[in-house]
């Protein structure tokens, strides 16, 4: 009974007298910290993916916290929700911005870009990058090793073994632009969504002149520039033998896509055209109407 | 003993299938193309046009900065366009492409055989002719050999070092060279002593050439200061920092330059090219190469125009075999695999070697067993086991730290892993990382 | 010519060593051992040897295919064979077959497969499922047979090993140092103990095999025998009585076996030689302390298993010299 006795008084004075001890350390050595950032920090989405730009989540509540307003911070996996949040808990204007996904500017797949050679060196595109242009004629074009599905951590990016190019899988897609940074040829670009998902733009980083990309791969870009002359709101540049098309100015009209040669623009997410074969039946019976004895009255009806 | 490097090395099979195949005078191709790009340092700029008229050793290109080097036509013809040609990087580089006619050469050259002993210019005036001359290293990093012999104001030349090792399996080249020319070399490795002002000099030959070692060492009897110093047959003696260690028994510290040992090292073909340029007005445009493989019908060794496409040498041996796998510009051990025949030859083209396609792919990757045989093979005391791994995973602050820029990129690691792993190849990408990361920092400051 | 050339980075060829070779390598090397077992203990070396190799390859292929779900197997590579005949080595000859399988599951599953498979693991996996088995099966595992009943298994007569008979001495009992057998038998292996570890000339022979072969350097070897000789003669120095010569030291017990080819497992051991130096000298003083001074008779396995837990620090610490460290003058 002693023993038990001596036991329990013993180690409850230990247990108290350390409780003491952290009572007056959490006191003494403690760090005021801004309360409002770890509010700010409950409403984040926790992932951690730097795709804000700053250190993890509790680096973008400080620096949202710390810089008293919130131009140019965007959270691109909690998206607008969570920035109308942080702006509530901060009592600030939430900066309106558009949703962005990352967007693979190459379609050399294996139909289009035949391989001249086969790489057997270490499965990286960084690795093949610095001493090769690739196994093909196109030395801009995708390297297919998968550097950007290993950086990918939201499972957004696969390598579509048909094709050997990878695919954005659009609702997970951060934006965060780990895949862009991954990519030694700079052919992913963080683009902007567009209306109801749809955007237009170039498939193609190709500087290489018109005959020697042609050469290399069926859907380069020629630099040709018929894109250029063809948008109704300047939103195309050539440079280099390459065609950019300016997000911000794209109206998404298509009017470039359907001017492109070698299929090299792209639309996504738009519905299918209607076809020409309507409008001309429409006029073929239109003039079959007014059509009068005298035959060359008839409009001319193209083809 | 034979003497040899401290730390490291491995014993790929020496292969010398041309070893004894005179050198023969490869045959002018049609069009030549001549790459800006063939040295260490700023790519040369080009001083003629389309439509120029240019002879034999006529300069076509000038030094692009200080270090770079001044480019030679090989070839007499027209100038046909300055366009680019994918090298033996794979990427498309700039080239001068002439369309040849006859054989033309410049009046100042000296055609003739016999040899000629005697030198009475300064050192600087070596130099310079050295520089107008456009002579780089022949050993294969294609260094622009006037600013080395022009050494920094901090560091003193004593002796000059030739390195004639070729431990590449496959090359014979220099081992050729050496049994055709060796009195030109002398001469040539006299006239680097005195443009560097030093009065010893040291060649290195590996073992396995034992009559190259007896036929320099008798002529070398007959000049002062120059000593021939066998070699153990080992891989990478040839490297500079191994060879100075070597032969001298000083090791170039990390991050410092080879000349902070006292020790000027040159290729003994770019001692015989010293020579040519001296004494006879030759500019370098030609070099021997090695055309050599297991399945390739005559394995050769040409004195070869630059701009010469490599098929052309390829066809001069049999023709490209039907089982060929792979083509390497260089040797096995640190050439660069070539993406097609059309590349031309450079200054730094010392070989081509036909693989067969049961020696062109590598083997199966497995998981690093931990053997440490990679360590033991490393020359420059590293642990690539590590390096790779570090950079695998991004880990770039800590390869620094690990001395990654120490690493001469030899492929002594990746020969012994007996897990097939490419420790090389991630090596080299975490080499250039930290080397852009050092860069930015010095900017910074 | 129709092939496309293959491109990639220098090197361009492969100095041909794999690590099949280097495994298989090592199971030559301990052919010698293991023919001497079967000269000694007959029907349970080859039964014990027999159950621990094919325990250890289906639990390799059984995990693999059905836990980690991998696409094709490890046991080719030869490590798990190695895995099982070390395992073996380190059991007495009259070990029933399910405790075998039970530790073969333990070296196998624990020591290995759950670290990741070849290389990941910490732990060398032999020792991990001997120490288990000693720890939880006492009895069975400290009860040797006396050498020669070639055709008993389970059912042979047990005796004192050298070991036993030294722990007794260190306890006092000096008569125990007569019953020692004499040093070419301890040499040859005419004496009980586990299965590998009684004839130390055939496991020399091993190591003779794999320096050959450079599938080893001899840095950790001599460095704990070293070790162990020097240590142990120092204490026999001091008190000949109760510590018997450093010779009776070497050639007795798990030293010999433990020495060449647990303490070398590439995977657990330390990458540089000054690492392999330290790891040896340790891993001798540590068995020899818990020789001594002890209460188990044997200290091998878990000198060694300690210092396993040191390597990934003797890596951080022990790098190997630099080129350009020293720049002697010439």
């Amino acid at each position: 009974m002693n023993v038990i006795l001596i036991a329990v008084i013993s180690l409850g004075a230990i247990a108290l007298v350390s409780a003491a001890i952290l009572y007056v350390a959490s006191k003494k050595f403690a760090v005021y910290e801004d309360p409002r950032i770890a509010q700010v920090g409950a409403v984040l989405p926790q992932a951690n993916c730097g795709g804000c730009g700053y250190p993890g989540c509790s680096g973008f509540a400080d620096a949202c916290v710390k810089a008293g307003s919130l131009e140019g911070k965007f959270c691109p996996v909690g998206g607008q929700p969570v920035m109308t949040k942080v702006a509530e808990i901060l009592g600030l204007d939430a900066a309106a911005t558009e949703p962005m996904v990352a967007v693979v500017r190459c379609n050399g797949t294996c139909a289009n870009r035949p391989r001249t050679n086969s790489y057997d060196g270490a499965k990286s595109c960084a690795i093949a990058a610095s001493l090769y242009g690739g196994e093909t004629g196109c030395s801009f074009g995708c390297l297919g090793c998968g550097d950007c599905v290993s950086a990918c951590q939201f499972d957004a990016i696969h390598m579509n073994p048909e094709t050997g190019l990878p695919e954005v899988d659009e609702a997970k897609c951060t934006a965060c632009g780990a895949c862009a940074k991954a990519c030694p040829k700079n052919i992913i670009e963080i683009r902007p969504q567009g209306k109801k998902s749809r955007r237009v733009y170039v498939q193609c980083v190709n500087k290489d002149k018109g005959g020697v990309a042609r050469k290399a791969c069926a859907a380069a870009c020629i630099g040709c520039g018929k894109c250029v002359k063809v948008c109704p709101f300047e939103a195309i540049t050539l440079e280099n033998n390459l065609a950019y098309i300016d997000p911000n100015k794209c109206k998404s009209c298509r009017k470039c896509e359907e001017a492109c040669p070698q299929n090299a623009i792209v639309a996504l997410n738009f519905p299918p055209r209607k076809p020409k074969v309507e409008e001309t039946e429409a006029a073929t019976i239109v003039g079959a109407q007014t059509a009068t004895p005298a035959k060359t009255e008839a409009p001319e009806v193209k083809a | 003993m034979l003497k040899t490097f401290s730390i490291g090395g491995v014993h790929p099979h020496e292969n010398k299938l041309s070893a004894h195949q005179p050198i023969i005078k490869a045959e002018i191709p049609f069009k030549a193309v001549i790459l800006l790009g063939q040295h260490i340092g700023a790519p040369a700029k080009p001083i003629v046009a389309k439509g120029d008229v240019v002879k034999v050793g006529t300069k076509i290109a000038e030094p692009g900065g200080f270090v770079s080097a001044a480019i030679h036509s090989s070839v007499s013809g027209k100038v046909a366009k300055i366009d680019t040609i994918i090298d033996a990087s794979g990427y498309p580089k700039p080239a001068i492409f002439i369309d040849v006619e006859g054989d033309e050469w410049e009046e100042s050259i000296d055609r003739t055989e016999t040899l000629v002993k005697e030198c009475n210019l300064t050192s600087e005036e070596i130099v310079k002719k050295i520089a107008e001359a456009g002579i780089v290293g022949l050993g294969g990093a294609c260094f622009p050999t006037q600013v080395k012999l022009c050494p920094p104001p901090a560091f003193k030349a004593e002796c000059v070092i030739i390195n004639a090792v070729e431990c590449e399996p496959y090359l014979t080249a220099d081992h050729q060279l050496m049994l055709e020319h060796a009195e030109e070399i002398m001469v040539g490795v006299s006239i680097l002593m005195k443009a560097v002002k030093v009065n010893k000099a040291f060649i290195g030959i590996e073992n396995n050439k034992p009559d190259a070692i007896q036929l320099m060492t008798k002529v070398a009897s007959g000049y002062a200061g120059i000593e021939i110093v066998p070699l153990k047959v080992q891989y990478p003696q040839g490297g500079e920092k191994q060879l100075i260690d070597a032969i001298i028994g000083r090791q170039v510290a990390s991050g410092a330059l080879p000349i902070s040992t006292g020790a000027v090292v040159q290729n003994v073909g770019t001692a015989f090219a010293v020579y040519q340029a001296v004494q006879k007005n030759k500019p370098l445009f030609e070099r021997v190469i090695t055309v050599t493989g297991k399945s390739l019908a005559k394995p050769s060794n040409f004195l070869a125009r630059i701009g010469t496409p490599m098929k052309q040498l390829i066809d001069a041996c049999g023709g490209l075999p039907e089982d060929t796998g792979k083509i390497i510009g260089g040797g096995p051990m640190m050439g660069k695999a070539l993406v097609n025949t059309d590349v031309p030859t450079a200054k730094g083209s010392s070989g081509i070697l036909i693989m067969n396609n049961k020696e062109a792919k590598r083997g199966e990757i497995q998981p690093c067993i931990r053997c440490a045989k990679c360590v033991g093979a490393c020359p420059m005391g590293l642990e690539p086991y590590l390096l790779s791994a570090l950079s695998e995973h991004a880990e770039f602050e800590r390869m620094e730290k690990e001395r990654i820029m120490d690493c001469i990129e030899c492929g002594s690691c990746q020969f012994t892993c007996p897990a097939n792993r490419p420790l090389l190849d991630y090596c080299r990408l975490g080499k250039g990382k930290v080397g852009a990361m050092i860069r930015a920092r010095q900017a910074k400051k | 010519m129709e092939n496309k050339l293959v491109i990639s980075l220098s090197p361009h060829v492969h100095g041909g060593d794999s690590v099949k070779k280097n495994m298989y390598g090592v199971l030559i090397a301990l052919i010698p051992a293991f023919l001497v077992s079967l000269y000694f203990f007959g029907l349970g070396a080859l039964v014990v040897t027999a159950t621990s190799v094919a325990a250890c390859l289906f639990f390799e292929w059984a995990i693999g295919r059905f836990l980690l779900k991998k696409e094709t197997s490890t046991i080719c590579d030869g490590s798990a064979v190695i895995t099982g005949v070390l395992l073996a080595f380190n059991l007495p000859s009259n070990l029933p077959i399910w405790i075998i399988i039970i530790g073969a599951l333990f070296a196998i599953g624990v020591g290995k497969m759950s670290f990741g498979g070849l290389g990941s693991n910490p732990f060398n996996p032999a020792l991990v499922g001997r120490v288990f088995l000693l720890l939880s099966f006492p009895v069975q595992m400290t009860s040797w047979p006396v050498v020669g009943q070639l055709t008993s298994y389970t059912d042979a007569t047990t005796a004192a090993t050298p070991l036993n008979l030294m722990k007794q001495v260190v306890g006092g009992n000096v008569d125990a140092l007569k019953e020692l057998p004499s040093s070419f038998d301890l040499l040859i292996g005419n004496n009980g103990g586990c299965l590998g570890e009684v004839s130390a000339l055939a496991l020399l022979l091993g190591l003779a095999y794999m320096l050959w072969k450079r599938i080893i350097t001899w840095h950790i070897p001599v460095a704990i025998l070293g070790t162990v000789f020097v240590f142990s003669g120092i204490m026999h120095l001091v008190d000949p009585v109760h510590y018997v010569s450093p010779v009776l030291q070497l050639f007795t017990g798990g030293l010999m076996l433990g020495a060449i080819f647990m303490a070398t497992d590439y995977v657990t051991s330390p990458m540089s030689k000054k690492g392999m130096l330290i790891y040896g000298v340790c891993i001798g003083l540590l068995t020899v302390i818990i020789r001594l001074f002890g209460a188990y008779p044997e200290g091998m396995s878990f000198a060694i298993l300690i210092m396993n837990a040191f390597t990934p620090l003797i890596n951080t610490y022990c790098k190997p010299k630099r080129f350009g460290e020293v720049a002697k003058k010439k």
